[in-house]
């Protein structure tokens, strides 16, 4: 490979160098890109999805340090100030719902509390239920619809009619319902912490259809391939089978659903606090702040404003990521 | 077709049954379990220990779950009568029950408020079907266009946003700033234009969520479709293309739609619950979030059992269709 470069060719052929280069990078594909790196070449090409990635990784970061953050701006969430609102109509005085440099998004009416202490406060809330009712939701989900696939039968039958029968029912009335009856004392827990741990509970409960279905197909079909097969013959166990052979295969399926499954979850909680059944006031949620918000529409429209945008760019967010994820893992790679 | 649609109808009575039982163990067995007791809730915390009796007698709640089940099903077919000593109360059938806080029969209560919330569904669906599926279309067909790309930045920033903040941004712009539209909500027994106006805004708030998740998805399904071969058979054999989309193309594309359709028109008529307190429509959903903040069963009972046969008469029809549609279904 000593040619020299002037050399002039017949036809445009690439150069040694290239030639060179071709080859190793090929070499180097069938050896070590597996689903993950391939899928991480592809996200970090995809601007939209890294963006949503990046909120999303700003919002967690803020929500863990909501209290440093607070303290260091000179706020907290449920401290009043009632010497900056209008005793004759009750929202803030100032323009834009109060904003000045003491209170970064402005103060609440009536009241007088920081919004922007009380929306990083929301952010907790919001972030804490959407991951952790997406995690029950996987998990119930995963191991209903890998055993529904795997054994068949009368399981197959009893988990996937249950399936079908949660996804015919009425949601969120039975969201709402079971929020409600739920005791505001159990396992040790009261006040916020309760009511927290019910709508991850009930949240999660009434998603893990949606993945147990993709789980349970992708199951069926994976199960007949001859990898398993081959499994079988060397007198690997069910469990063996399931765990080793089976689970990482339906890793990408269930990565999709569960980032498309958290901006649900924010939105159904957002929605709970919303209708006076999540989280329960002094604590801080986006939602009940919209749902106070609302008899303000008009004489203060900022307090209606910054909760909604802090809902809308969290939801983005993860629908950006979300979608970036499903195009990066997706086989088919169209999309 | 008529083996497969009876099977749907049974597997549709049998949800029903499911569903009433898990409403009566949510709303029954869930109190037990945390120490409350209904017949409480009914007559008021401090009432004397011979009332709540009285109330636990009549309503038939010392009963056994089943029997009290029973006859609440009792009730709705053949009407039921309530009994405690000397006091006797006839409910003629459809009998849903009173309600715990205003003692109101329930049936009444039902109808009144369905026409509302049947309105606001029915009028949303119309407009997210038509913008919607061809938003879709139009963004799979110019894929990668200006047009695609506006429209599906669009459609994901509208399921991110939260139907009630919609809501409350277009009653803040256009009803109160611009004054365009009315916030109140007329009957349409009473006048057809100021309900229609009153209407307007709810329609297209609820409407452009759903038409963002129509258009996401008609979009994703048009161009799965577009890459089948049948479709790359139908351009060889010399057809239209206008042929080609508005025959082969669209009828697989509607399949998912109207699946989809079938099950978010259900859940609507059954309480539109966001949009109805937003806009302060006296619909089911309203009426059904009152009732569980108030722990007021029966009506509870009545709304899920009006909701879960929307949802089910929905899902039939939709189920006929698809039989129509797509031959495979009818030979499964």
């Amino acid at each position: 490979m000593t040619a020299p470069l002037h050399e002039p060719t017949a036809e445009a052929a690439p150069s040694p160098a290239e030639e060179a280069a071709a080859v190793s990078a090929g070499t180097k594909a069938v050896q070590g890109r597996s689903l993950g790196r391939i899928a991480w070449e592809r996200l970090k090409r995809d601007k939209l999805a890294l963006t949503g990635g990046i909120v999303v990784l700003a919002l967690i970061v803020i929500s863990l340090l909501a209290p440093v953050i607070t303290s260091l701006v000179g706020q907290d969430p449920d401290v009043y100030h009632e010497d900056l609102i209008d005793p004759l109509f009750g929202t803030p005085t100032g323009s834009l719902g109060g904003i000045s440099a003491d209170h970064l998004l402005g103060v609440e009416p009536v009241n007088g509390r920081d919004i922007f202490a009380r929306i990083l406060y929301g952010a907790r809330i919001s972030l804490l239920v959407g991951f952790l009712s997406a995690v029950v939701a996987v998990i119930l989900g995963t191991v209903l619809g890998i055993l529904a696939g795997f054994f068949g039968g009368w399981v197959d039958s009893v988990i996937s009619r249950v399936m079908d029968g949660l996804l015919a029912f009425p949601q969120l009335l039975f969201i709402i319902a079971l929020v409600s009856v739920m005791p505001n004392e159990m396992l040790g827990l009261t006040g916020t912490s309760v009511r927290v741990f019910v709508m991850i509970l009930v949240i999660g409960f009434f998603g893990w259809p949606y993945i147990g279905r993709v789980v349970r197909g992708q199951t069926l079909s994976l199960r007949e391939r001859e990898y398993v097969e081959a499994a079988r013959s060397l007198g690997a166990g069910q469990l063996y089978i399931l765990f080793k052979e089976l689970l990482p295969n339906l890793v990408a399926p269930i990565i999709v659903y569960t980032t498309m499954m958290i901006p649900t979850n924010i939105l159904t909680e957002a929605a709970l606090s919303f209708l006076g059944v999540g989280v329960k006031p002094p604590t801080a949620s986006w939602g009940q702040m919209l749902s106070s918000a609302i008899d303000y529409y008009d004489s203060d429209p900022m307090y209606m404003v910054v909760p909604g945008v802090a809902i809308f760019i969290t939801v983005l967010a993860f629908n950006l990521f979300g979608d970036g994820v499903r195009d990066a893992l997706d086989p088919k790679g169209s999309r | 077709m008529l083996a497969y649609l009876i099977r749907r109808l049974f597997a549709a009575a049998v949800m029903l049954v499911v569903i009433i039982l898990v409403v009566f163990g949510i709303f029954f067995l869930v109190p037990k379990w945390a120490g409350v007791d209904i017949a409480t809730s009914f007559v008021g915390k401090q009432a004397d220990p011979a009332a709540v009796e009285a109330v636990r007698v009549k309503l038939g709640l010392n009963d056994p779950i089943y029997a009290q089940v029973w006859e609440f099903f009792k009730g709705i077919f053949a009407g039921r009568t309530y009994a405690a000593g000397g006091d006797v109360t006839h409910c003629a059938a459809p009998c849903f029950g009173y309600s715990f806080r205003t003692e109101q029969a329930i049936w009444p209560v039902l109808t009144d408020r369905f026409p509302v919330t049947l309105g606001l569904a029915l009028g949303a669906a119309v407009l997210w079907l038509i913008f919607g599926v061809a938003a879709g279309v139009l963004s799979a067909l110019k894929r990668g266009s200006l047009w695609d790309r506006g429209a599906m930045v669009i459609a994901l920033s509208g399921v991110s946003l939260p139907i009630y903040f919609t809501g409350m941004i277009a009653l803040s712009v256009f009803a109160f700033s611009l004054k365009w539209f009315d916030a109140e909500y007329v009957p349409l027994s009473e006048n057809f234009g100021s309900w229609f106006g009153g209407m307007i805004l709810p329609w297209i708030t609820l409407a452009f969520l759903y038409a963002a998740m129509y258009a996401r998805i008609t979009r994703a399904t048009m161009l799965e479709i577009l890459g089948e071969d049948y479709i790359r058979t139908a351009r060889a054999k010399g057809l239209r293309e206008q042929t080609v989309i508005g025959k082969h193309a669209m009828r697989s594309t509607m399949t998912p739609i109207l699946t989809m359709l079938g099950m978010d028109l259900g859940a609507l008529i059954g309480g539109a619950v966001l949009t109805e307190s937003t806009f302060n429509l006296p619909g089911l959903g309203r009426e059904v979030l009152t009732a569980i903040k108030t722990q007021d069963l029966p009506i509870i009972l009545g709304v899920v059992l009006i909701t879960s046969l929307a949802v089910l008469i929905a899902n039939l029809v939709v189920d006929i269709l698809y039989a129509v549609i797509d031959p495979r279904v009818r030979l499964a």
